[in-house]
């Protein structure tokens, strides 16, 4: 394979893994690549990301295909080391020869041996050793063997499941700190820094499982099915733990963003009367000739927010995180109130509160949600007819109604008259559902029932949520 | 010719009190061999429009910034008529009937910022700061000179870069910038950086300050870092906060002298609170 051709092959994984890059970014990066020229990875790295990367969200998605296309090194077991890596620490296979690499024992003595190397790499949070004991690793434990002749498979799995470095944390901590009386600030803080490092092992067994994987099936291959969507472009309901924190730090950003635009809108939409003062100050420029006319803003009419939140399992992320971008966007609105519901409805109105930390608010939101559940199965009937009854000053004619859920309401009555009345109350009513629209209707879902009486939006990610927000005020 | 390598674009930019990691070095040094734009985006506080200054200083190129705001327009970013001059000429000619040109000559034109950058004839650092502050259609005013260095002015017809000035952009991403700006220009993200590039970093701005202080500094602050915050301190804050220690004459970084000058790096209540909590600092 030429470069041309692998540089063709990288731009078009990038795409399909949803960076938009366009001809001209392109050859830009093969501009950039002629000058830089290729004797170093990192350098080649830069040039590309400079060039096709114009978003930061959608680094992690172009570092992970990049090591795929650019491998830092080719080859099975793949120890390439300079000596300078562990030569004193007593780090016997990495001065093996190649020879003897290839018959890496994986017994229980290597397996200790293994550990114990792996406990101190990550004690120093020494990099460069990880990454070498995380393609060890690889090569010792997580062969899974192969369905073909001759063909090779790795597993970060298996890895894990053998090494498993989480069980290390506690040793190394003994280490660090000895056994007993042990400061709990310190303690916390070096148990901090330990999980990052197995953080970072975890991430490199993965990385260096995707590049074999590369090798033998091919880089586009491996693209297709190992890159996870940017954080934006993630479904609420498709979001692992880790996703929830990044997408939770993102909440705040995304809430500055939308009230810039917001205030900006709300400054274009239509003029006021006449300013005579600036005018007539203005027109001084022009020998006093009014040529351009200023006007006073227009006062804002602003809306109240009514938001009821189905927090059972299922979709306890997306509407959590919706409350989330609408309490931080709460001045572009007059009032706000929140209910939370599963078969029971609770106001949590009073658990946002003006500066705080948006952690504890969603903790504090996920204890709270024992209150809005009886007997624990989603019933959105029941839930609308006790709004109705318990709330009955809620909507006005001036309210905006949200609903946040997905519409399953376990077979029970839906009260769709209760619904209609609310709907007749209210100044507008709009309906979110985190589920892709070819899934409304299916099973238990009413998605259809409720969306003939009140516009149902999909609204499965940042992306969709952070428009429908910006529209809506 | 602005850099010869990304080396040197390092050590160049090193020596005008700017340490660049890789990425950044690498995308100077693109910046100045492909002619094109450069976008820069990240958090506030870690040295985007100082990487501009710190490009003009190692090049000893004029830096022109146009500082964007909202209701920036043509007339304050490109070019403008004197009308005042225009008006007064008129006036004047009637008595001088040899004043025979016409009112929109060279003489009447006041430069702006993006204009002045195009015209010049010495190596020039076009700063657009903070580009996410103005309306969307000042973007579209960029995108001429952004990717053809020109300016059409329908009086005088384009004029076009004698020398292409070495762009950078800047962006708190305030807003979502274009589709068209961004296929423009390079792209390039700054993070905060490690610990021992900042430890550096901090060494180099703050005067008569201690290596284990500044060591001391740095760690806190990665540690305030990894919490999850609402604004997370910047490299501004800790040079702030070691310019603080250092005028307080502190020397050394314990529990209590953290807890009273932690305002210095943190600056929301919740911050402050969790900061607090997270690191042990009030003993009960």
């Amino acid at each position: 394979m030429t470069l041309v051709d692998r540089h063709l092959e990288f731009v078009h994984a990038l795409r399909e893994a949803g960076l938009p890059v366009s001809l001209a970014e392109g050859l830009d990066a093969v501009r950039a690549i002629e000058t830089l020229g290729l004797a170093d990875r990192e350098t080649v790295r830069a040039g590309y990301a400079a060039t096709v990367v114009k978003r930061e969200v959608h680094r992690p998605a172009f570092d992970k295909i990049f090591d795929l296309f650019f491998p830092a090194l080719v080859g099975v077991s793949g120890i390439v080391h300079d000596e300078t890596v562990g030569s004193e620490a007593g780090l016997r296979p990495f001065r093996r020869g190649l020879s003897e690499l290839t018959d890496l024992g994986d017994g229980p003595q290597d397996l200790a041996d293994f550990r114990e190397q792996l406990a101190d790499a990550l004690a120093l949070g020494d990099q460069e050793m990880l990454a070498a004991l995380a393609r060890e690793g690889v090569s010792r434990f997580g062969r899974i063997q192969g369905r073909g002749p001759g063909e090779q498979r790795w597993s970060s799995y298996n890895v894990g499941n053998r090494v498993s470095p989480e069980t290390l944390v506690e040793q190394i901590l003994n280490g660090l700190l000895g056994e007993t009386d042990r400061d709990p600030a310190e303690e916390r803080e070096v148990r901090r820094a330990i999980q990052r490092q197995v953080d970072s092992f975890n991430r490199l067994v993965e990385s260096d499982v995707s590049r074999r994987a590369a090798e033998v099936r091919g880089p586009e291959y491996v693209a297709r099915h190992t890159v996870r969507p940017s954080i934006d472009q993630l479904d609420f309901t498709a979001a692992r733990k880790a996703d929830l924190a990044e997408m939770r730090r993102a909440i705040h950003p995304l809430a500055r963003k939308l009230a810039t635009r917001m205030a900006k809108q709300q400054r274009a939409r239509g003029r006021g009367r006449l300013d005579f003062r600036k005018t007539v100050r203005a027109s001084m420029q022009t020998g006093g000739v009014p040529v351009v006319t200023h006007h006073l803003p227009k006062r804002p009419a602003r809306t109240d927010l009514v938001v009821l939140c189905d927090v059972s399992g299922s979709v306890a992320n997306f509407a959590n995180f919706t409350l989330m971008l609408v309490f931080a966007l709460r001045e572009q609105f007059d009032r706000v109130r929140a209910f939370t519901f599963v078969d029971e409805i609770h106001e949590v109105t009073d658990q946002f509160r003006v500066g705080a930390d948006p952690a504890e608010t969603l903790a504090e939101l996920a204890a709270s949600a024992k209150y809005a559940s009886l007997w624990g199965r989603t019933s959105y009937g029941r839930a609308f007819t006790r709004f109705h009854d318990q709330f009955p000053d809620a909507l006005t004619p001036r309210t905006n109604l949200l609903i946040l859920g997905d519409a399953r309401s376990n077979y029970t009555d839906l009260a769709l008259p209760v619904f209609k009345q609310m709907e007749y109350e209210a100044r507008n009513v709009w309906w979110l559902n985190p589920e892709h629209r070819r899934h409304w209707g299916t099973g238990d879902s009413a998605a259809h029932e409720y969306g003939e009486i009140a516009p149902m939006v999909e609204c499965r990610n940042l992306t969709q949520l952070t428009d429908f927000v910006g529209d809506l005020a | 010719m602005w850099f010869e390598s990304p080396d040197a674009a390092a050590s160049r930019l090193a020596e005008a009190g700017y340490l660049a990691d890789q990425a950044t070095a690498t995308s100077a040094y693109l910046a100045g061999a492909l002619e094109k734009p450069v976008l820069v985006e990240g958090p506030a506080g870690v040295g985007k429009t100082e990487l501009a200054k710190a490009i003009a200083r190692s090049t000893e190129a004029e830096l022109v910034r146009l500082q964007c705001y909202e209701g920036l327009d043509e007339a304050r970013a490109l070019y403008e008529w004197d009308y005042r001059k225009q008006l007064l000429y008129i006036q004047a000619r009637e008595q001088t009937p040899e004043w025979d040109e016409g009112i929109f000559g060279e003489q009447f034109l006041l430069t702006r910022p993006l204009l002045t950058a195009i015209r010049r004839e010495q190596p020039t650092v076009l700063l657009i700061d903070e580009i996410d502050k103005t309306d969307v259609e000042v973007e579209g005013l960029l995108l001429e000179v952004l990717s053809d260095f020109q300016v059409s002015i329908p009086e005088l017809g384009t004029i076009t870069a004698t020398r292409r000035p070495l762009v950078v952009l800047t962006s708190n991403a305030a807003r979502e910038l274009s589709e068209a700006v961004r296929r423009r220009c390079l792209y390039l993200h700054i993070d905060y950086p490690d610990a021992e590039r900042e430890k550096q970093i901090v060494l180099g701005q703050v005067e008569g300050i201690e290596d284990t202080l500044a060591g001391e500094i740095v760690d806190t602050v990665h540690r305030i870092r990894s919490l999850e915050l609402k604004k997370q301190p910047s490299i501004a804050e800790s040079i702030d906060w070691a310019r603080t220690l250092v005028a307080l004459q502190i020397g050394t970084l314990d529990p209590a002298v953290v807890d009273s000058t932690l305002g210095v790096v943190l600056k929301h209540v919740s911050d402050q609170d969790k900061a607090v909590r997270e690191l042990g600092l009030r003993k009960k």
